[in-house]
């Protein structure tokens, strides 16, 4: 499974890149005038980004290098050493949202310490993988639009978040248990 | 939601920079923040131009619009109110496959097309479409089959099994998407959609194409 998963991985790009061409090409397409065409749009849309991904990573890194999130965390350890999860994770719960780079970050720097086959290093390895960066997935899609409303996207983007976060934690302790 | 959350992390941040004496640290943030966003938008430059060009080839050929068909009692289930055989189903297509097989770099650019093809369909241009709220849903939880940097970064600290993650991963995953469609659908029906223009731009799709960005904003 892994491996043919990976296989195709490494396939799906080239295979794209060379079939849709000839595919086109075969349905008598100008395919670089096409090309050339579409990704005209590629630029304008780029830059159309930098307002909005300025304004969210300025407020999400100064919110790290304030030390807000570690009093955070020192405030909630308790409720989560009841329950049994591992605190150390807590932060990155609540860095996953916010930054992809920062959680990657922190992930490599838990499975340092404590060892990629630790219960924590398993744990932030699925927390970090299974959702992505949702502030970050916002930003870029709706920046891009030009939308400002964004209505409810963000509260279902950090339920299923939160959602995502306890599920990879009790799934980890109830298979590597 | 975004406004306040965006308010409450800067006055949160220089708050506590206050209490902990951490003032010029956060000040430095804010400008190292600024230039990340900087950086992060030219590096999308040219995935974006690139993968553009390749899926305008795909849909002048006609690609996408079978693609769309293919696959498209899914696909419909989640967005009932985009056309059938409209473009913007291809490249939400393209861009659920470019998730599942962890192709971050052509996710993003599909997604952003096909968010561009519901804009068209939007008749508020600045508020967001119930069928964004549900593209943009799947692609925070987004599921992926294999998370390739972390098991590289497993492999690098010595694991003796650096893809035993890739099951929890996939359950942890599934599930968070499951949640993300739930409470997209619950929102769907509480709060009630802006009106849809049922006319297809054209059908062919393409005089919204290089110059959409800006038309979106009233060309500002």
């Amino acid at each position: 499974m892994y491996e043919f998963v990976s296989l195709l991985s490494i396939w799906a790009i080239p295979m794209m890149i060379v079939f849709i061409p000839l595919y086109a090409a075969f349905r008598k397409v100008p395919v670089y005038e096409s090309f050339v065409d579409g990704a005209k749009g590629g630029f304008d849309t780029a830059i159309q980004i930098i307002p909005h991904l300025v304004g969210m990573m300025v407020a999400i890194s100064m919110f790290r290098a304030s030390g807000a999130m570690e009093m955070m965390v020192q405030a909630m350890r308790p409720l989560f050493d009841s329950i049994g999860i591992p605190s150390e994770v807590l932060p990155l719960g609540a860095l996953r949202p916010l930054t992809g780079a920062g959680s990657l970050a922190y992930t490599t720097e838990l499975i340092k310490t404590f060892g990629p086959d630790s219960m924590i290093g398993r744990i932030a390895s699925t927390i970090q993988g299974s959702t992505d960066t949702t502030l970050y997935v916002l930003t870029v899609y709706f920046g891009a639009i030009g939308i400002r409303k964004t209505r409810y996207a963000l509260k279902v983007g950090l339920f299923s978040d939160l959602v995502g976060f306890i599920a990879a934690v009790f799934i980890c302790l109830l298979i590597f248990a | 939601m975004v406004n306040w959350i965006w308010l409450l992390l800067i006055v949160i941040s220089i708050v506590f920079a206050a209490a902990t004496g951490r003032v010029e640290a956060v000040t430095e943030a804010a400008f190292d923040g600024a230039k990340t966003g900087v950086t992060v938008s030219f590096g999308l430059i040219s995935i974006l131009v690139f993968w553009l060009g390749i899926m305008r080839i795909g849909e002048d050929a006609g690609l996408l619009a079978k693609l769309a068909s293919l696959l498209s009692p899914l696909v419909r289930f989640l967005f009932p109110d985009v056309p059938k055989n409209h473009p913007a189903m291809g490249y939400i297509m393209t861009n659920m496959s470019a998730n599942i097989l962890g192709l971050g770099n052509a996710a993003t650019p599909m997604g952003i097309k096909a968010m561009q093809e519901l804009q068209k369909l939007n008749p508020d241009k600045d508020t967001a479409t119930p069928a964004m709220c549900t593209l943009l849903a799947l692609n925070t939880s987004s599921i992926t089959l294999i998370p390739t940097t972390l098991i590289a970064i497993r492999m690098n600290f010595g694991s003796a099994h650096p893809a035993e993650i890739v099951g929890t991963t996939l359950i942890a995953t599934a599930i968070a998407t499951v949640a993300a469609i739930l409470a997209d659908r619950w929102y769907r029906r509480r709060v009630p959609p802006p009106k849809l223009t049922t006319g297809i731009g054209g059908g062919s799709g393409h005089e919204g194409g290089p110059g959409s960005p800006k038309g979106v904003n009233g060309g500002v």
